[in-house]
């Protein structure tokens, strides 16, 4: 008879796992892929399986040969990062820019801090905001949502919503469309439709609780709501902020990252609020039309400072006597 | 053109306006330190081991010169050679240092004390100290784990992979006490090196009984008192089943080495004996 | 608030409980997971009859043993417990089965109880009955309020949350009568009116039963409760079922509770109504591989290889053996131990399920942190732990944790986060004494 193992308690684990926790997420992307395989075609495919490639193969070779360190590609952190950077691209973008973007956002935004866990800003956000500064014209010529779009990088653009509004372009889709997701935009932001089924299934799935989306869009929707009250020749119905850009994508699936956002729910709950007043405020008054990724990684920065102050309640809180 | 005035005036004159600010703050707040004890501090290893007892060497050196005497006052990692330094500097005569070493007290390698379980969880010996008695029959010993190791500053002690025990590098240790402290079970003590670095020691700290002792270890001490009767110098005191011996009082005779019936006293640098006894095992070795 | 769904198991559940037959020899503990251990009442070579007083209790936080044999004393040695540590044990060879005259063994049910408060406190300490439902706290002490707090409400614990365990729900089943007497002989002690028993939803036919006999009683109430662990936590349930938090570390007394397992409340209707002492209870014997999962009568101080014998055997693909539940119970280093008053189940884990998974960055998902039932952060306790940064465990409320486990079960990394919290425990722990003996 072997001998016996002695191990602190508990002598049962529930079987989770990060793999498990990554895989729930890719799973939730699927419908707003489904929807961008219809609208965007050969573009989404050939952007979506560039920029997985290249995630997974920069993470491999980081950890092999600079780091010298434990390969963890199998824990599907880069693959979903691969997946995420891809949605909030515009599927008409070269692979070139493709691969730089994964490179940033693996190299810079995730290994540079040490690997999963340890870098306090949203990696895919790292990489798309890379992109969009360094290649603001490629980064803002979104293709016409067509069924089964066979061109690629020729892919007839358009403006999107948000673009239409800052410049005052003209006509925004209507109502129905915007929550379809037939609208120009970036890959996986379209479809407000498919990203709230992703939404419900992370919550069925206890990925993620409820905190951060609802906090982000309940403050986004009062902001607005607020400006169109006063103001609606100059603005625009909260329901259209709130379909238009990357606001769902943002506020469901790059808000929520794990490693860079807060461990308490009143924490997420100000994080959430804290994306969605400077989403407000960049989408009315800054240059951008599109404020959430800016936001975000502003958010990132303050989560520790979040997490630091913000502590659950306690059990048998001790009131100290005034 | 007038540009280029403008800023040269406006940045210079905040820089001049800083630095005379500055100026008149680092006078205000200056803090009047006595000169020597940067000179000491000079003279220090610098290691910042706290092995002298003080947070830092800047400490130990501000000690020195606030100290009547420095007979309590030795720096373990520079010695003797330091202590004259610093006792050139500042006048006052410096103690002989009595070396010392860190001398691991347990001889309970894999081929002697059989494993009875399998230990699976955070490889520390201290939180394995916590949970349980360890993974022999020994609930004294030596866990075999490095916390030993993870705390010396000076690479001077490692775990041998064979045996599982820690062993003393003897040129690098300083006795700091870091190991000293870190070891959750008490193994490890400070003990004089000895001239020539010659030392003997009671390699065990187990306190059950004897007849215990023999079934879970081969060179426990099972406290027989074969060594207290025969030491000249009345260097081994006997407690709980356990011999100790005093490095002060040991004259390094070996009349206890050549006594004990399980090998649990360790002689260490000494030549090899003209008798015909067997050289016993000299497990917690030198580099 | 908090907690976690580990899978059930109770293989043993509805199991009829079954007598271990007497070993050879005994070896009853002196020392009891909390409080002194008590001093040895005889010497090498008496002879004993069953309930006979064998340890005398060693100040007030300490209890009495007896011999829950008859036989010769072999000797007083040092015997291996649970942790691999050795402490002082009396050996008893067995000779037959002789108890004391005055124990009523008959199986009447004894209803009446006349005795004044104090008494009955006097018969628990003296029965040497501590509690079972793992602390094995003097309950003599538990049941003396102090000065200046008053009791409102016994609270009877019959959630037994951990999988696997059944013994507390077998002795619901069968000894429903007894238990409801002990709970009023309990009120009686502590001068309540009221108590309420807490019971998992998962054991509708122990609430049903103990709902039965408490109808013949006043004033105890029996509340199902939801199927969560650590439900069976005392802070935990005292809050399910009065509302009341108890303070941050204080007792339940501070909000007027006073808590017992219920096969602590049989043991006090035996000593108090029959004169028996503690010696023996149920234990579980369980596992995925136990051909027969059973809840068996033992007596304090049988050796577990006898137990493991009588019982089938040690299942060939063993990897670990606990004592306890597979929550917060110990992993044994050997099986040459012997049933202690607090061990409640012999759980045979297979090797496949014995080895902890690797362990990865944290990828701070936050999961510990919602299911602490504390509301503590783990996953920042284990990095100031690895970092030893006692003064932030402190203040980030380390003592508060009651171990149960939760997180480490939920980490999908596999951290080892009880571990470090407990080695913080115990560092703060001493720091805290030190300051306060350096206060005084």
């Amino acid at each position: 008879m072997n001998k016996l193992i002695v191990s602190p308690a508990p002598h049962v684990h529930s079987g989770n796992s990060i793999r498990k926790e990554m895989v729930s997420v890719l799973i939730a992307l699927i419908p707003a892929y489904l929807v961008a395989l219809y609208y965007f075609g050969v573009g989404a495919i050939i952007v979506s399986v560039t920029s997985v490639i290249s995630c997974v193969i920069f993470e491999y070779l980081i950890q092999k040969f600079l780091i010298k360190g434990e390969n963890t590609v199998s824990d599907y952190s880069a693959v979903l990062t691969g997946l995420l950077l891809s949605f909030n691209l515009p599927s008409n973008l070269p692979v070139w820019i493709v691969v730089i973007g994964a490179l940033v956002a693996i190299g810079v935004g995730k290994m540079s801090f040490g690997g999963l866990g340890n870098n306090p800003f949203n990696p895919a956000l790292v990489g798309r905001v890379f992109l969009l500064i360094s290649f603001p014209v490629q980064m803002t010529s979104w293709p016409r949502p067509m069924a089964w779009n066979t061109a690629y990088l020729d892919a007839e653009t358009s403006a999107t919503a948000l673009s239409a509004l800052k410049e005052h372009l003209g006509n925004i889709p209507s109502l129905f469309d915007m929550f379809v997701g037939n609208m120009g935009g970036s890959m996986g932001e379209v479809s407000a439709l498919a990203l709230l089924l992703g939404f419900v299934y992370l919550l069925f799935k206890r990925t993620i609780t409820w905190h951060i989306p609802v906090s982000i869009l309940l403050t986004v929707f009062i902001m607005t709501g607020i400006f169109y009250l006063v103001n609606p020749q100059t603005y625009v119905s909260p329901i259209i902020h709130l379909l238009s850009g990357g606001l769902m994508l943002g506020a469901i699936f790059m808000a929520t990252d794990f490693v860079t956002s807060p461990m308490t729910k009143t924490g997420m709950t100000i994080y959430g609020i804290g994306i969605g007043i400077i989403t407000v405020v960049i989408r009315m008054f800054g240059s951008y039309p599109e404020g959430v990724s800016f936001a975000i990684l502003i958010m990132n920065a303050f989560t520790p400072l979040i997490n630091t102050y913000i502590k659950p309640k306690r059990f048998g809180e001790v009131r100290k006597n005034g | 053109m007038n540009l280029i005035l403008a800023s040269v005036v406006s940045l210079g004159g905040i820089g001049a306006l800083s630095a005379v600010i500055l100026y008149f703050i680092a006078q205000k707040f200056h803090v009047e330190e006595d000169a020597r004890i940067d000179e000491v501090e000079a003279v220090l290893p610098a290691a910042n081991c706290g092995g002298c007892g003080f947070p830092g060497c800047r400490a130990f050196a501000a000690a020195c010169v606030t100290a009547d005497t420095l007979d309590n006052l030795s720096c373990p990692v520079g010695g003797t050679a330091t202590m004259e330094k610093v006792a050139d500097i500042l006048g006052k005569k410096a103690a002989a240092v009595v070396p010392t070493i860190a001398v691991v007290r347990c001889g309970g390698t894999c081929e002697v004390r059989e494993k009875t379980n399998s230990y699976d969880g955070v490889k520390s010996c201290t939180i394995v100290h916590n949970l349980y008695g360890g993974e022999t029959g020994c609930s004294w010993g030596c866990l075999g784990l490095g916390d030993c190791e993870v705390s010396c500053t000076f690479d001077a002690i490692h775990i041998n992979p064979e045996t599982m025990l820690p062993e003393v590098d003897e040129d690098k240790c300083t006795a700091c006490g870091a190991c000293v402290k870190a070891c959750p079970k008490n193994i490890i003590e400070l003990r004089r090196k000895g001239p020539k670095s010659r030392r003997i020691y009671v390699n065990c700290v187990n306190k059950d009984k004897g007849a215990v002792n023999k079934k879970v270890c081969k060179v426990a001490c099972i406290g027989c008192s074969k060594c207290f009767n025969v030491c000249p110098y009345e260097a081994i005191e006997m407690g709980n089943n356990l011999a100790y011996i005093d490095s002060e009082k040991c004259k390094l005779c070996r009349k206890c080495v050549e006594v004990c019936p399980t090998n649990a006293i360790v002689e260490l640098n000494f030549p090899p004996r003209k008798t015909k006894i067997e050289e016993p095992s000299t497990t917690g070795t030198e580099k | 608030m908090g907690g976690v769904h580990p899978p059930e198991n109770k293989f043993s559940a509805g199991k009829k409980t079954k007598i271990i037959s007497l070993p050879q020899q005994v070896i009853i503990p002196l020392r009891h997971y909390s409080g002194n251990p008590s001093v040895a009442e005889v010497s090498r070579g008496e002879i004993v009859k069953v309930g006979q007083l064998i340890g005398r209790a060693n100040g007030f936080i300490s209890a009495n043993v007896h011999s829950s044999v008859s036989g010769k004393v072999s000797k007083i040695d040092n015997a291996m417990d649970a942790f691999g540590y050795k402490f002082p044990a009396v050996f008893i060879d067995v000779i037959g089965d002789d108890w004391l005259d005055e124990i009523d063994l008959s199986p009447e049910v004894k209803r009446v109880c006349n005795l004044e408060p104090h008494e009955i406190i006097k018969k628990v300490a003296e029965a040497g009955i501590v509690g079972l439902g793992g602390a094995t706290f003097p309950t003599h002490v538990k049941l003396s309020i102090p000065q200046g707090k008053k009791a409102e409400v016994l609270i009877i614990n019959g959630a037994e949350c951990e999988p696997y365990l059944t013994c507390d729900h077998q002795l619901m089943l069968e000894k429903g009568e007894e238990i409801i007497i002990g709970i009023s002989i309990l009120m009686k002690a502590i001068r309540v009116k009221k108590a309420i028993i807490g019971i998992e939803s998962n054991k509708m036919d122990a609430v049903l039963n103990l709902e039965k006999w408490a109808k013949t009683m006043e004033g105890i109430e029996v509340v199902p409760l939801k199927v969560k662990y650590p439900q069976g936590s005392e802070k935990q349930l005292i809050q399910a079922l009065t509302g009341r938090e108890v303070p941050s570390g204080a007792l339940p007394i501070e909000v007027g509770a006073v808590v017992q397992n219920v096969a602590t409340t049989f043991a006090v209707y035996e000593a108090v109504q029959k004169n028996k002492p503690l010696i023996e209870r149920i234990i579980t014997v369980t596992g995925k591989s136990v051909p027969e999962p059973g809840n068996y009568w033992v007596r304090i101080g049988t050796p577990f290889t006898h137990i493991i014998e009588e019982t089938g055997g040690m299942p060939q693909d063993t990897g670990k053996v606990v004592a306890g539940g597979p929550m917060m119970g110990r992993a044994l280093p050997s099986l040459d131990l012997s049933v202690a008053k607090g061990t409640s189940s012999i759980l045979f884990i297979p090797s496949s399920e014995s080895k902890r998974g690797k362990v990865f960055n944290c990828i701070r998902c936050a999961k510990c942190v919602f299911h602490c039932p504390m509301g503590l952060e783990p996953y920042l306790l284990m990095n100031q732990g690895e970092k030893q940064m006692w003064e932030n465990m402190e203040e980030n409320r380390v003592m508060d944790c009651i171990e149960c486990g939760s997180c480490s079960f939920i980490c999908p990394s596999n951290r080892p986060l009880v571990d470090y919290i407990r080695y913080g425990k115990s560092t703060v722990g001493t720091m805290i004494r030190n300051r306060k003996t350096h206060k005084s």
